[in-house]
């Protein structure tokens, strides 16, 4: 199984390594993600799913599929099928709720979900894993939790449907029907195997090495993926799909639960895998947007004066270094941060193929471009900034309650 | 692949009671008596779509329910309509088009395809010069001052089978598009010829209006001919009836939102259209219409409140209505279109929250509510 093949990657240093802990490319230079799904062995998105996205839902498609930031999925088309035939799925993300500030690129997920809820209409759970943070980053049990709660009113500012959704979280949550999931999807994987996937020593913790079974069921994979693990939600619907927007470093977890769920007579989870979100210095995309620089990102709660100098400061340029060189060769956009940036977060493909095209021949500044990003972030991170404040505690112990959801499917 | 798009004629010769309501029809060249095909037919009909319809360009030359350019241009030839084809590269405004056919060949037309509030759907045909207000039309049409609006892009792919910047009268050709209203220009009959896209927008073809008439006829459908400036200040009362309303359809449409059928049923059978909210029609049967129609209007009613998406819809409805009436001047529509495009995203946002808060508020007074007394 695909399982087996995959274990080394952790392993293979000379080359590019992504798994849930790392991401680096080969050699400090591009991350090569057609590489990536040949490693992995998932599939390609192209654009034949995504028109059928489009007739299916009759809508435009989300930019990010526009534009291949998710770009690759396992089973999609699966998916897309049964939902013709009149079978719905649900969606599952999560988050690890790690520090209160948050980035641009942590909402990416959480954005696209938003989007595949509103136009499948389907239900979704959001897993937040503050266990998982609680042993790996050292936190007290209390402030892992008051994180989560944190966290979970940026989520909920993305704009989900309380109706239509359901978070939670691990220390809330586990027990019970989803208790009896993990135990038997722990069952199922050996020592080895999880040693392999996610790269144990003997050096590390009980705590982390029993994780990845919970991580099955609680975190990104496994658990969630099964419905029985929600009885409140889906009682009686076993055989429910799902399907779980991620980045895709998050792939092996799901490789493995994958694995398990045919052995435990679920449906295997299908994926749609996104690619990374470049930090602001990144050149190429060899790295991932860290949370614990501040100047590598954007934050949700920047002012519009903080981004104005992020960008202006930090956003590694392909212009080049003089106006004269500039105009006669035109910017380097395989390099170009603002424009990279334009790409994940310009809605309006006319505009963004006007900017490529004057910038990359010379007639556009970095100046020009810098400033309709700023313009575009602003606007977003100001329109989270207000969904934000409306989000009370009451609010979220309302998505956070056991409760069943009537209207999911409308 | 998609093995949910069956030939519609197989599905035809099994039933011929089918044949008038389920599925698509291949006009039949040869009789035009169909009743049915008629606009403001007083019969009721059911309309049924089979989903999913093509909505990317790319569908339609390997078509599979649409008409295609080459099968209306091979019909032309068997009515032995005279027409010349003009082949450029898509064009998508009349502007552009001007440029690959010139006015020698005939006169350009522009195309519109409009909706109104209850659901039902016109293509106008004109003159480019002549001016088309949609303030006016609605009203001549007897929908009041705000009724009609641009049709959305999925009513185009869904009804007309065309892509963007593809309107043409030819369209009707489709089953899908049976209950659409069209309306042509009356100064088309003092052109010798005029130009339209054959349902492809790389091909313009021009013909007479002898012509055109011919091939609607065959198609079961009267070519209707309107003054479209005429009564540019209607007045519309008790003595003076609107005098396009006899051009509304009789029977509005609901585009299907998603697969509403039960789970698992037969990929592809044409599909009941439900109501815009999701209760699903249970029957497959066709019903009458008025009580169909009916249940559209009082089931969007409920959804309007629980859906952020229809809400949103309502109240730039509204609002295009109002700007229609109060403002004057020929950007009006555009202005209405640019307002809908760049507020709808917005709203929703603000609509998910409003409902999330009002849940929320709903749900804590839940948790301190006393038991009932008993």
């Amino acid at each position: 199984m695909d399982v087996d093949k995959k274990d080394s990657i952790a392993s293979d240093s000379s080359d590019q390594v992504v798994n849930p802990w790392e991401v680096s490319a080969k050699d400090g230079g591009k991350i090569d993600y057609d590489k990536l799904i040949d490693q992995f062995g998932c599939q390609r998105l192209d654009a034949s799913l995504i028109d059928r996205v489009q007739r299916l839902t009759s809508r435009q498609p989300h930019v990010f599929l526009r534009r291949g930031v998710f770009f690759a999925h396992r089973d999609f088309n699966e998916v897309l099928d049964a939902y013709e035939r009149g079978d719905k799925f649900y969606l599952y993300t999560g988050r690890g709720p790690s520090s209160e500030a948050l980035h641009l690129g942590h909402l990416i997920p959480f954005m696209f979900t938003k989007y595949l809820q509103e136009a499948f209409k389907v239900p979704l759970v959001i897993q937040l894993t503050d266990d998982e943070k609680c042993m790996w980053k050292n936190l007290s049990v209390e402030e892992s939790q008051r994180l989560a709660r944190e966290n979970a009113k940026d989520i909920i500012a993305c704009g989900f449907d309380v109706t239509k959704t359901f978070i939670f979280s691990d220390f809330d949550y586990v027990g019970g029907a989803f208790y009896k999931n993990m135990v038997k999807v722990a069952k199922c994987v050996t020592l080895n195997k999880a040693m392999g996937i996610f790269g144990f020593s003997g050096e590390d913790h009980i705590g982390k090495l029993s994780f990845p079974p919970v991580q099955a069921c609680l975190s990104v994979p496994a658990v969630p993926s099964f419905p029985s693990s929600f009885p409140h939600l889906f009682p009686g619907k076993d055989k429910l799909r799902c399907l779980i927007p991620c980045a895709i470093d998050q792939d092996p977890y799901f490789r493995m639960t994958r694995d398990v769920a045919p052995r435990l007579g679920y449906s295997k989870p299908a994926l749609i895998e996104s690619s990374f979100f470049p930090a602001l210095q990144a050149s190429g995309e060899n790295g991932k947007m860290s949370a614990s620089d501040p100047n590598s990102a954007i934050y949700v709660t920047d002012t519009a004066k903080e981004i104005k100098n992020k960008i202006n400061r930090y956003a590694f340029s392909g212009g080049q270094d003089s106006i004269e060189k500039h105009r006669e060769i035109g910017a380097n956009l395989e390099v170009d941060i603002p424009v990279k940036y334009l790409s994940f977060f310009l809605d309006d493909d006319t505009e963004l193929e006007h900017i490529k095209k004057e910038y990359g021949e010379g007639r556009m500044l970095t100046g020009e471009v810098k400033k309709r990003l700023t313009e575009v972030l602003t606007e977003m991170v100001e329109r989270h900034r207000m969904a934000r404040a409306a989000v009370t505690d009451e609010m979220v112990d309302a998505f956070m309650a056991v409760r069943p959801l009537p209207s999911m499917f409308e | 692949m998609y093995s949910s798009l069956i030939d519609p004629n197989l599905l035809i010769a099994k039933d011929s009671q089918a044949l008038l309501v389920n599925g698509y029809r291949k006009p039949n060249l040869k009789t035009s008596n169909d009743p049915i095909r008629r606009i403001n037919n007083t019969k009721p009909t059911l309309f049924i779509f089979s989903a999913p319809a093509p909505c990317s360009p790319k569908f339609f030359d390997n078509d599979l329910m649409g008409f295609s350019k080459d099968q209306l241009l091979s019909q032309l030839q068997e009515l032995e309509i005279d027409y010349s084809k003009y082949e450029h590269p898509p064009v998508l405004t009349v502007e552009e088009q001007a440029k690959y056919v010139s006015s020698s060949e005939g006169a350009l037309s522009k195309n519109l395809f409009f909706k109104d509030k209850k659901h039902r759907y016109y293509i106008i045909s004109a003159m480019v010069d002549t001016k088309v207000d949609m303030k006016v039309l609605s009203q001549r049409l007897g929908l009041g001052k705000g009724g009609i609006r641009m049709a959305p892009e999925e009513a185009l792919a869904e009804l007309l089978q065309v892509s963007l910047g593809c309107v043409t009268p030819f369209a009707v050709v489709n089953e899908s598009a049976r209950d659409v209203s069209l309306l042509l220009d009356q100064k088309f009959k003092n052109q010798t010829r005029c130009i339209f896209h054959p349902l492809s927008n790389n091909v313009s073809i021009s013909l007479s209006t002898s012509g055109l008439d011919k091939f609607l006829q065959s198609v079961g459908r009267d070519p209707v001919y309107v003054d479209l400036e005429a009564n540019a200040n209607p007045v519309v009362g008790k003595d003076q009836p609107p005098d396009l309303a006899v051009y509304v359809p009789s029977n509005s449409v609901v585009i299907p939102e998603l697969p509403n059928n039960t789970p698992s049923a037969q990929a592809s059978p044409p599909k009941n259209v439900s109501a815009e909210k999701t209760k699903p029609v249970a029957s497959p049967k066709p019903s009458k219409s008025p009580g169909n129609v009916k249940s559209v209007v009082q089931n969007s009613g409920l959804s309007v409140f629980k859906n952020p998406e229809k809400f949103v819809e309502e109240i730039l409805d509204k609002t295009s209505e109002l700007l229609f009436s109060e403002v004057k001047g020929e950007n009006v529509e555009a202005l209405a279109e640019t307002l809908r495009k760049r507020l709808t995203s917005e709203f929703t946002h603000l609509a998910v929250m409003y409902k999330n808060t009002a849940y929320s508020e709903g749900f804590y007074a839940g948790t301190q509510c006393q038991p009932k007394r008993p």
